[in-house]
């Protein structure tokens, strides 16, 4: 008897808890964790939290995105929904493309109001993965005073760019500034080298390494014309050691007032106007210069909101990308931590130009920007991308020259690649 | 351990009680055997089995794929281009090098800093523990330190070069392997020297009353009474840091990063597995670093022992 009566309680109580999380479901978020990105996700949440009643829990990630991107890779090994919503790399859909939720349902169409060269890079068999929530291109930095000085324009081309840097580094130099250099970029052996080297050979009509329809196309002399074009970079227009510089470095030397074109992302804009900062309303910002093909390459960067297919609460965790990536959150976010938009509406947005004057500058950069080969090449893009900035860094180091470094790197992914497909 | 344990019951084989002490010999080393098996030889095991299949990072129950990942156009070996996979090879090439290079000057660095430190001088514990400072502080801190200390822009090195009217070196791109080395025999010398000083400590006085006596110049003497008398305890220092050398990642990844030209074996290992997701050709490749390791010391310990028998 008293055994029935412990057993009714027990399956009441087990109901009443079952009815209470179906109610509000706890969503566990990993939203970053480099500089104001938690702060910026509390603020974010919390009016998620206020509309639907849903918990959030905040989940630490390490600050590397390739530590972040190996720690999911183990997470979802184990089948674990322990993260319900992830942040994405724009160059991650296709390499965990088994492991998330199709979004095509809960989107309702939204996504056609976001730029389509994202939704084309998040769309993986059909399916659309993840929703991009801010976005970033590769841009050039220039000095304005010391065009100005000088009276050269932007350069409108990669030769021109040359030939300036080196007319500027040269004539300042012979007036006592030792320390100045005409570019800085990223050539470390890392990530941002292949974006690096596949602006320079996109925009000379090479191609973009392996082409969305699985064909590998870099061993081409136009491509091999880029990177010795950039090879000649180290030593004359750009320092030595600009084969060990990520995108802090290249910044350092260029706001150390060192340097007078940067290429970099939309986050230097912001920190060189900071106030401390020695270049400070001295500085432009444009789209990277033309190649000999006419066209000028951005590497699309940026990061996608996405749901573990192991999440436990699936609607909630979608509505809950959803509203992050709306356009009034995004708004908010841009204001916050100066995040680009990805939705095209809000740059000629009058209210949200007023309040950041600066997002004009952006309108355009999009329209160019390439991306990386990773939706195509799936698990295999990071092979992919190491064997590109192997190749390259031996090219601006000297050891080897364009037409070899392209013919050996088709040679590698090739063997990268293992067989006819992806 | 067990040597020691069996020596005396070989002699009176017959007796119970060397029966007795052979039992307990077993029923003590069984815990261990056991620890053993489940630290060192189950990992191992799994690592091989994963070699040979095609597993990843995010789906470890892989399909066997026999040795594709040893040979054959996408394994480590016989790639159809030439009998080793070029990238490999690099790795391998540079942990050899690495490993002979910085060995060879730490042995020779440590002997000297012994015999120094085996005179008797005023303050000689505090130059001692002096000396061992840099083995203390942990590979990734001294190799940050390094880094940051050899950089070219605010580095402090580059920074007394051009004081000097120097011109600055980017060290670590433009002479990679040689600052990798160079961290390497800042921190690891002292270990070499403090196991070099232990055997110097232990040698026999008379000798060297002999020597004296004797007249016999002191180069000779360092050369025919020191150097052999210490030469089980050196082999035993070259043999531990050869094998921490092969098996180096932390100073070169803190320094260098996974450059082609300074990458080691582990660093092919932990590029194919973490970054790439190929658990299957990272196994390979741990298996076959694993190889090495073993076949080098197996050859070392042979030559020692040869050459500590000729001296008998």
């Amino acid at each position: 008897m008293i055994y029935k009566k412990l057993w009714r309680a027990l399956a009441a109580f087990a109901m009443i808890h079952a009815a209470g999380t179906a109610r509000a479901a706890e969503i566990t978020v990993a939203c970053g964790s480099v500089g104001t990105d938690i702060e910026v996700c509390r603020k974010l949440m919390a009016d998620w939290t206020a509309k639907t009643g849903n918990k959030v829990r905040i989940f630490l990630t390490p600050n590397s995105s390739t530590d972040q991107l190996a720690l999911y890779r183990q997470q979802f090994g184990a089948r674990s929904g322990e993260v319900d919503v992830l942040m994405v790399d724009v160059v991650w859909p296709g390499i965990i493309k088994e492991h998330l939720l199709d979004l095509t349902p809960y989107a309702k169409g939204v996504q056609a109001q976001h730029f389509p060269a994202i939704i084309a890079n998040d769309t993986v068999g059909g399916k659309l993965l993840a929703l991009p929530w801010f976005t970033d291109a590769g841009l050039l930095f220039y000095r304005q005073d010391l065009l100005d000085k000088y009276h050269e324009k932007v350069p409108a081309t990669w030769a021109e760019l040359s030939a300036t840097a080196q007319r500027i580094q040269d004539a300042e130099r012979r007036a006592g500034n030792r320390d100045l250099v005409g570019f800085v970029f990223q050539g470390k052996a890392y990530e941002g080298l292949t974006c690096n080297a596949l602006e320079w050979i996109a925009a000379n009509g090479g191609g973009t390494v392996v082409e969305p329809d699985g064909r590998i196309s870099i061993n081409n002399p136009k491509a091999a014309q880029a990177l010795d074009m950039a090879a000649r970079w180290p030593g004359t227009i750009a320092p030595k050691n600009v084969t060990s510089f990520a995108e802090e470095e290249a910044r350092s030397v260029f706001q150390g007032g060192n340097a007078v074109f940067m290429r970099n992302w939309s986050y230097a804009w912001d920190l060189a106007q900071k106030d401390g900062s020695k270049i400070r309303g001295k500085v432009g910002m444009t789209a990277l210069p033309k190649g000999e093909g006419g066209r000028n390459a951005s590497t699309l960067g940026g990061w996608q909101l996405a749901v573990s297919k192991y999440s436990a609460h699936p609607a909630e965790a979608a509505d809950l990308v959803l509203f992050l990536t709306s356009k009034e959150m995004q708004r908010k976010r841009a204001l916050l931590a100066g995040s680009l938009p990805t939705w095209p509406a809000l740059y000629s947005d009058p209210q949200m130009l007023k309040a950041a004057p600066w997002l004009a500058r952006f309108s355009g950069v999009f329209e160019g920007a390439t991306a990386r080969p990773s939706t195509v090449t799936g698990a295999k893009y990071n092979a992919v991308s190491s064997a590109v900035w192997n190749a390259t860094q031996a090219t601006l180091s000297g050891r080897t020259k364009g037409a070899d470094a392209v013919r050996g790197l088709e040679k590698e992914l090739t063997k990268v690649r293992r067989g006819a497909a992806w | 351990m067990v040597k020691t344990l069996e020596r005396p019951a070989q002699k009176t084989s017959a007796t119970g009680l060397a029966r007795q002490r052979r039992r307990s010999a077993v029923a003590f080393l069984a815990p261990m055997v056991v620890v053993l098996v489940l630290v060192a030889f189950a990992p191992l095991a799994r690592s091989l089995w994963l070699s040979l299949t095609d597993a990843r990072i995010d789906n470890l129950s892989g399909q066997f794929v026999g040795l594709s990942n040893y040979v054959g156009a996408y394994g480590l070996f016989f790639t159809g281009d030439g009998w080793i996979d070029p990238r490999w090879a690099t790795a391998v090439g540079n942990t050899l090098r690495f490993a002979v290079v910085s060995v060879s000057i730490e042995t020779v660095l440590a002997l000297a800093v012994a015999l120094m430190l085996d005179t008797e001088f005023r303050g000689r514990s505090l130059v001692t523990a002096a000396v061992l400072v840099p083995w203390a502080v942990p590979t990734v801190v001294s190799a940050k330190l390094w880094d940051w200390m050899l950089q070219q822009q605010f580095g402090v090195v580059n920074l007394a070069l051009a004081q000097l009217g120097f011109e600055r070196i980017a060290f670590t791109t433009e002479y990679p392997m040689w600052s990798v080395v160079l961290v390497d025999v800042w921190k690891t010398t002292p270990f070499m020297a403090l196991l070099i000083l232990a055997a110097l400590k232990m040698l026999p006085r008379d000798c060297y009353e002999a020597a004296r006596v004797d007249g016999v110049h002191p180069v000779k003497v360092f050369l025919r009474v020191t150097l052999p008398l210490i030469r089980p305890a050196l082999a035993v220092a070259v043999i531990f840091r050869l094998l921490d050398a092969l098996r180096v990642f932390d100073v070169i990844y803190v320094l260098t990063g996974s450059t082609e030209s300074t990458i080691s074996m582990s660093g092919f290992v932990r590029d194919q597995m973490i970054e790439n997701g190929d658990v299957g050709l990272g196994s390979a490749a741990s298996t076959v670093l694993f190889v090495v390791i073993a076949a080098c010391t197996l050859v070392y310990m042979k030559a020692a022992r040869v050459r500590a028998g000729e001296g008998t």
